[in-house]
């Protein structure tokens, strides 16, 4: 049937098969319909064009129409020509919907054989998957509560395209989550985690991240359903995509208020997810960042737990060891929401030497703009903060203006207050490159030098100044020896 | 006369003094009128001013009088306006007091409690972990039972290998190709076979249908017409060690055979040893093979007219009537009305509340009422009351 397929990879106007198909689909002998709807079913999955030929040619009509009629291996054929057509764009979805497909479909959720159930359910899902109209169109059939019903069946497969189609019809919207909810989803969706089936489990955390990702309300029924620990079992599964979506489901609930993030700590989810991060790499971990950064903006305290979670070290090592931009992009955000609280956030961030690293990729030229804005604005909070001054003095040399004057701030804040970091400022050069900095007089970098400067006794402060060894010179010049 | 004639000599001047006189006092009275006048009337002006001012220190009075009552009352309500401000004031700065001590104690106890901050993070950390370790407590245990799944498999392939590859095994006379006499011991192999069993051919797997139609056709060729023992025939056909046990009393020679050793490859020596006939029980098995269709031909055309008539058999059976429903009186017109049990027997209704016992203490054995011994289930004055708000719709 493939070969077929790749020979006739002409225009449809020349081959003039999907004619041939569409008659033999009206045949007498059932096989003979069967093979033919199959043949059609293959011609639409393997490209677009074929798809729309197919729906050109008025086939659709006739499949639904016999659909009603037929057995099952006709049945589940006519499904699969439906999921081959859909999948491709909504606007062949939407055909599949104008000829009254939908209806037909839901009717094949109710029959018997699990097979024709499974076709069924694929092709409500590959047309809702498309937009919010589409879905609305396939809930309006009344597929919600059979979809449920199909998850309680004994068959894997079924229970797997159940799920990924109650996935997909929640993520458009709210009011779709919500009937997907009232329809009483989520309670078979939690007992079915502890399933030990990757497929299925990551179907069912796709769900519940899709459902509770919407509001408030329908994050906390998700959490009602006491997935919490089960979970973060999951975070440990052997497979990517069941990690991926464990952290992602952790995230989406996570990010609505303090409470349901205080809820997760409370869990212990903030260390499984570290752990997650550690043991993943690229993509999957993007979503355990995400989940840190969130949990760590909402409060000081959240984000306390997770620096005790030893939640920095691991930021950083993802920040210096990922090669793409927007994983970086999101590890830098996740360290400013992090440090930006209080001193102690900044020096528990500063601590571990990111500072640095986030100074390069905000001054290559390389990182992406987004990379770029992110570290700058992360910079700006933990320096706002931060009176580590051992992490703040490599700033001195190399950072661009607009952040020196943030980092010459913070040590005039500082110095006051503490002779032996004075002292230390001194000792490690800190002065001599603070008198070298060119500041306009009477702007704010100058205000903070001068306050620096009236930290030390006057000679250091000229012992310092640039340009102090030539004066001396000068003076050696010029000066008379007494004569004996 | 005398008078009368002075009288008349004086007459004219009588007139012209009585003219003179009159006309003298003429402008005096004139002048004498117009003075009165004015004196008249300056002395009412007089009079009328001063009634006027007598007035005017009358009314200035009532005025006075009801200009300070009113005064006095509008001073009364400024009093109290003041004085309501005045102490509210007064309460609002003792409430601020009272709430900047009683905030500043609640945010230092619990808000900012630094002690309290402590505690958490602690147990933060012990959660933290623990997780931690029971997580990896499931991976290893995952772990494990994946090597023990391998391990299984392992075995169970190389059990299946040494099954079909038994005939390598060594006889007495023949050293098998694992045990060669040139090696000091036999090869691990050799062992395995002859730990294994030999594999008979496998039978196809049979879908078990339900539908009578292909069975009855069949019905001669059943393995029910074989010489039957008392053993019965064990349940799954793919069973070959159990099918041969069964069919092997019928051959008298097997049966001793069997008495003495372990079955298995012992049986098949002797039944090699027996002379060129195959294995009876292979020849049986061929021989009375039972049809097994394809899915398609399984499948019987009409199923689903089958189906449809089983459906509405189902729905035959909840049926309490049979009758259609006809809806209008006329086709009822000769029929005679059966009454419903209920409402044929010789005995009348009973009352509703005379049923029970609270409302009837005639029925009572002892004249007192039940006493609750146990307490009133309370789950359900809970319902509702329990579950959190979301979700539901507004």
């Amino acid at each position: 049937m493939h070969s077929l397929t790749m020979d006739l990879w002409i225009p449809n106007g020349q081959a003039g098969v999907m004619s041939l198909l569409r008659t033999l689909l009206l045949d007498v002998v059932p096989t003979i319909q069967q093979t033919a709807a199959l043949a059609l079913g293959r011609l639409a999955n393997y490209n677009d064009d074929l798809a729309e030929a197919v729906v050109k040619c008025d086939i659709l009509p006739q499949l639904v129409y016999s659909l009603a009629e037929q057995n099952r291996f006709y049945k589940k054929a006519a499904a699969f020509v439906l999921r081959a057509v859909g999948k491709h764009s909504p606007q062949l979805a939407q055909a599949i919907v104008d000829c009254g497909a939908l209806d037909t479909l839901v009717i094949c959720l109710e029959d018997f054989d699990p097979g024709v159930k499974e076709a069924a359910a694929w092709a409500l899902r590959y047309i809702a998957r498309h937009n919010a109209e589409l879905s609305q169109a396939v809930v309006d059939a009344g597929a919600v509560p059979l979809l449920v019903l199909c998850i309680q069946e004994p068959e894997i497969a079924l229970k797997r395209i159940a799920a990924s189609a109650l996935s997909d019809i929640a993520k458009h919207s709210p009011e779709l989550a919500q009937t997907v909810v009232d329809a009483g989803a989520v309670a078979h969706l939690a007992q079915m985690i502890l399933n030990p089936d990757a497929k299925l489990k990551h179907q069912i955390l796709s769900a519940l991240s899709q459902v509770s990702k919407h509001s408030v309300d329908l994050a906390e029924m998700v959490v009602e359903a006491e997935i919490f620990p089960v979970v973060l079992t999951c975070l440990k599964d052997k497979d990517e995509y069941v990690k991926k979506n464990a952290s992602t489901l952790i995230r989406e609930i996570a990010k609505h208020t303090p409470e349901l993030s205080q809820l997760v700590v409370n869990a212990g989810g903030v260390a499984a997810v570290i752990d997650c991060i550690g043991s993943c790499k690229g993509n999957t971990r993007l979503p355990g960042i995400m989940m840190l950064g969130y949990v760590a903006a909402h409060s000081e305290n959240l984000a306390m737990a997770v620096i005790i979670s030893k939640g920095v070290p691991q930021l950083s090592v993802c920040l210096s060891e990922e090669p793409e931009d927007h994983i970086k992009a999101a590890a830098a955000w996740a360290l400013g929401q992090i440090g930006r609280h209080t001193p102690e956030h900044a020096r528990a961030v500063a601590v571990t030497n990111t500072l640095p690293v986030l100074l390069s990729l905000y001054m290559s030229t390389e990182s992406s703009e987004d990379l770029q804005v992110k570290s700058k604005k992360a910079i700006k909070n933990i320096l706002q903060k931060c009176t580590y001054l051992p992490a703040l003095e490599p700033f001195l040399y190399d950072a661009p203006p607009n952040i020196l004057k943030h980092v010459v701030g913070q040590f005039s804040k500082v110095l006051p207050h503490d002779s032996k970091a004075r002292r230390l400022f001194v000792t490690s050069g800190g002065l001599k490159k603070v008198q070298e900095i060119k500041a306009e007089p009477g702007s704010l970098l100058q205000e903070y030098i001068n306050s620096i400067n009236s930290c030390y006794p006057e000679e250091i402060v000229r012992y310092y100044s640039p340009g102090y060894s030539d004066t001396l010179l000068q003076r050696v010049d010029s000066y008379q020896p007494l004569n004996n | 006369m005398a008078t009368l004639a002075r009288l008349q000599a004086r007459s004219s001047t009588v007139g012209n003094q009585y003219y003179f006189r009159n006309s003298v006092v003429d402008p005096f009275r004139k002048k004498e009128n117009d003075a009165a006048v004015k004196i008249q009337s300056w002395f009412r002006g007089c009079q009328v001013r001063s009634y006027i001012r007598h007035l005017n220190r009358i009314v200035t009075i009532i005025q006075k009088w009801w200009r300070s009552f009113l005064g006095r009352k509008q001073y009364q309500l400024t009093v109290q306006v003041a004085y309501y401000t005045m102490m509210m004031n007064l309460y609002n700065a003792m409430a601020v007091r009272i709430q900047r001590r009683w905030r500043g104690y609640r945010v230092r106890k619990y808000l900012f409690n630094y002690y309290y901050l402590k505690e958490y993070l602690k147990v933060v950390s012990e959660t933290n972990d623990a997780i931690r370790k029971a997580l990896e407590e499931f991976a290893e245990m995952k772990e494990r039972e994946e090597k023990k799944a391998n391990l299984e498999r392992e075995e169970k392939k190389r059990d299946y290998q040494a099954r079909k590859m038994h005939y390598l095994l060594s006889t007495k006379q023949i050293p098998g190709i694992y045990n060669s006499p040139f090696r000091k011991e036999p090869d691990p192999w050799e062992l395995q076979l002859q730990k294994a069993k030999p594999l008979t051919h496998r039978r196809p797997k049979v879908k078990q249908k339900d539908s009578t139609s292909l069975t009855d056709w069949l019905a001669c060729t059943s393995t029910r017409s074989f010489p039957r023992s008392e053993i019965l025939p064990p349940i799954n056909r793919k069973q070959c060690q159990g099918w041969a046990q069964w069919l092997t009393p019928v051959i008298p020679a097997l049966w001793e055979a069997k008495a003495d050793r372990s079955q298995g490859q012992e049986i098949k020596t002797i039944l090699d040893n027996m002379g060129p006939f195959r294995d009876i029980t292979e020849v049986l098995e061929q021989r009375y093979r039972p049809l097994e269709p394809t899915l398609r031909v399984a499948e019987p055309i009409d199923e689903l007219k089958l189906a449809r008539e089983e459906l509405r058999r189902e729905e035959w059976l909840q049926n309490v009537n049979d009758n259609m429903f006809l809806p209008f009186s006329s086709y009822h017109k000769n029929e005679k009305y059966i009454p419903s049990m209920h409402l044929s027997s010789k005995y009348g209704p009973v009352s509703y509340k005379e049923q029970f016992r609270s409302e009837n203490p005639k029925k009572w054995i002892c004249d007192k009422d039940f006493q609750t011994v146990l307490p009133s289930f309370e789950l359900f004055s809970k319902y509702g009351k329990l579950y959190s708000k979301a979700g539901q719709i507004v």
